[in-house]
């Protein structure tokens, strides 16, 4: 009986004692304890793993050389499987319980807009390696971005359309993605007021497969280009089966387009199309075959994608903000970020405006051969 | 008009893979009367196999025709498929056989999750896209200048049909096909008769799985990118072909998938032309569904059963 009693009343009440006293247990880690919210799964995986690598390198880099105001710096990355809603869950959760003092993440303007709000009220920094949509960073004064925004790619991508002389577009909009939405509408206003016309408008949402509807309908207004401005998954089919309807007018769309399954989705599809992005390899500047070359070492040869290098450059001025505030108090890293000037990035010098944005030039890309080609830099 | 007719071949193609998805799900309501959610998994998880019979097979097959490896590798993935199928329902649906629907139901949601997850792992498949290698070199045919399909397409095409028939055969014409169409009338009375009902719902599953296998892929030959979740969206709108041609009866799933499938590209393609955003293609299948449900609830081409009270 006794036995019995213990086993059936008192262990679990001892144990779900000892898991209250634990929890509550919540005294100042000995590290230094970053979050980062990342698409590790799912549609926009690749990025989510890009970021994370990038982070990753940095922190411990900084490990090596002796960690942050005498601590260690702890990593701690959430999943947001890439999909709605998820991202202010996992972000939740940093902020609460986890206590973090900044977080770092996402690259999807929509995951980001997500997040931004629940950083915002906990007044914690968060850093936004390559979310491009304006909204993010107008959520409040603690959220940051280290790329530069779509009004500024939009018009660069508008710009470059009518210097190839390609008078009459069609644009393919991802309506689920706030990135698509605001870069075609500032694609658009630069475009229509600069002698272009946009002859055909079409949208599709993100994880469709068959886009042989729109196609045909932007095939049949014959236009000069077509301006994709989607992420790498859906951009690649769009260019497959644009070519297999017979549809051989170049392509160009911005950063969401960086991804290696790109090509290999695409294959010739997209061989002489354009796009915008924060970085070349191929840019001869020191930081940058620096960072190449480190990240080659390190990955038996494998160059980094634009979002490793934007994941590194985030984590990176996340830390100087640190050691320049001597502190981790939320509020004291919020005003060393916000005063961010002329900080040697990866990416580019990076200088924050007071929208807390960063202003650095863009790169236009080709295809060639299977290959991102740099064509030119634009400067803000 | 060479507009609309390319519009509606894009849509006859896309609606026979919809269709052929279509059939599992029939057949295994018409058999066990129940929905079985993990059907668009094993859909997944066919264009999976082909992309590595594909890449462990193909060096074997470099010297031989296409067509020889893509029978092969088809036969094969429809194989390993079936046996999935019949795995999936041996360890998950056949416990609960003699208990309320709705538990299998229910089941059937949660075997779709865990292989859509368990396929996100590093270890599986993973969670980023991956290109699905062209099992057909790629040939375009124009037909007229603003006329185009894809030989992909046309091969898609006829393998659907192949397998329709196929299946019509084994269902009608073979002792098989008799025992699960009288276990499909009544499961007592064909047990009473000696058919082995377990073996008889094995085969169903089996066949079924195979199919999603072939659907699998075709459409990942279509759409040449693979991952954990592309089932999702093709495995509801074949659902929704299956519910809108009658579910249980084959002929009626072929025809609700095709149905779909070109609804949905002239909407896609004409949405824009009276206002809608084309995001709403995806919607008029659903719709389709709801008015199905409401106006003749027992599909296009379903028989109405009268329940005994």
């Amino acid at each position: 009986m006794s036995v019995k009693f213990l086993s059936r009343a008192v262990l679990p009440l001892g144990a779900s004692l000892a898991f209250l006293l634990g929890g509550c247990s919540k005294e100042a880690s000995p590290d230094i304890v970053i979050g980062e919210v990342a698409s590790l799964s799912g549609g926009t995986a690749a990025w989510g793993k890009a970021q994370n690598d990038g982070v990753k390198m940095a922190v411990e880099e900084i490990n090596a050389a002796g960690g942050l105001l005498g601590k260690k710096v702890k990593l701690l990355t959430e999943d947001d499987q890439s999909k709605d809603g998820e991202a202010a869950t996992v972000t939740k959760k940093l902020v609460s319980r986890d206590n973090v003092v900044a977080v770092i993440g996402e690259i999807a303007s929509k995951k980001s807009l997500e997040m931004a709000p629940i950083c915002q009220k906990a007044g914690i920094p968060m850093i936004s390696p390559g979310s491009t949509n304006p909204k993010v960073t107008e959520i409040g004064d603690n959220i940051f971005r280290v790329c530069f925004i779509d009004p500024f790619q939009g018009t660069v991508m508008a710009k470059f359309a009518l210097s190839k002389g390609w008078k009459t577009m069609a644009v393919i909009t991802d309506v689920k993605q706030d990135y698509s939405v605001g870069l075609t509408q500032f694609f658009k206003e630069y475009y229509t007021k600069n002698g272009g016309t946009l002859a055909v408008e079409q949208s599709f949402s993100t994880g469709d497969k068959d886009f042989k509807a729109q196609l045909t309908a932007i095939k049949a207004a014959g236009v000069n280009a077509i301006f994709v401005p989607g992420y790498y998954a859906e951009v690649g089919l769009i260019a497959a089966q644009a070519r297999e309807l017979g549809i051989d007018v170049p392509m160009c769309g911005g950063d969401g387009w960086d991804d290696a399954s790109l090509i290999k989705v695409a294959g010739k599809a997209v061989e002489g199309c354009f796009f915008s992005n924060h970085f070349s390899t191929e840019d001869s500047s020191e930081a940058i075959q620096g960072f190449v070359k480190k990240y080659a070492a390190a990955r038996g040869g494998e160059k980094p994608s634009t979002f490793v290098a934007l994941g590194y450059d985030s984590a990176n001025l996340l830390f100087h903000a640190i050691k320049t505030a001597g502190t981790t108090d939320g509020k004291a890293v919020r005003d060393v970020l916000a005063a961010t000037k002329d900080f040697p990035a990866i990416t580019g010098v990076i200088t924050l405006d007071a929208q807390r944005n960063a202003t650095k030039s863009a790169v236009i890309l080709t295809i060639k051969d299977g290959q991102f080609v740099y064509v030119e830099t634009v400067k803000p | 008009m060479e507009q609309f007719a390319q519009q509606l071949l894009n849509g006859l193609f896309l609606g026979s893979i919809y269709a052929l998805i279509a059939l599992g799900y029939t057949m295994v309501y018409g058999v066990l009367r129940f929905i079985n959610f993990a059907h668009g998994d094993v859909f997944m998880l066919g264009a999976f196999s082909g992309l590595y019979l594909n890449r462990w097979l193909g060096p074997m097959m470099a010297g031989l025709h296409w067509s020889i490896s893509l029978t092969v590798i088809m036969l094969l993935s429809m194989a390993i498929c079936a046996a999935l199928g019949i795995l999936i329902e041996f360890l998950a649906y056949r416990p609960l056989r003699n208990r309320p629907r709705l538990n299998v139901l229910i089941t059937a949601i949660g075997v779709s999750l865990l292989i859509e997850y368990t396929g996100q792992h590093p270890a599986v498949f993973g969670a980023t896209q991956q290109s699905f290698p062209a099992l057909i070199p790629a040939n375009n045919i124009a037909l007229t200048s603003n006329l185009a399909v894809t030989n992909t397409q046309m091969i898609v095409f006829v393998t659907v049909i192949m397998l329709l028939v196929a299946l019509r055969y084994i269902v009608m014409k073979t002792r098989m096909g008799l025992a699960m169409r009288a276990l499909s009338l009544n499961p007592t009375a064909s047990a009473l008769m000696g058919v082995n009902n377990s073996v008889v719902i094995s085969f169903t599953f089996g066949l079924g799985s195979a199919l999603a296998a072939a659907g699998g892929i075709l459409y990942a030959s279509l759409y040449p990118s693979v991952e954990p979740f592309m089932g999702i969206i093709p495995g509801l709108k074949a659902f929704i072909a299956a519910v809108l041609g009658g579910i249980g009866n084959i002929p009626g799933a072929a025809l609700g998938g095709l149905i779909i499938g070109v609804t949905e590209t002239l909407v896609g393609g004409y949405s824009s032309v009276v206002g809608l955003p084309t995001g709403y293609k995806d919607g008029v299948a659903f719709v389709i569904l709801i008015l199905i449900l409401l106006f003749k609830p027992s599909g296009l081409l379903g028989k109405t059963e009268r329940e005994k009270v």
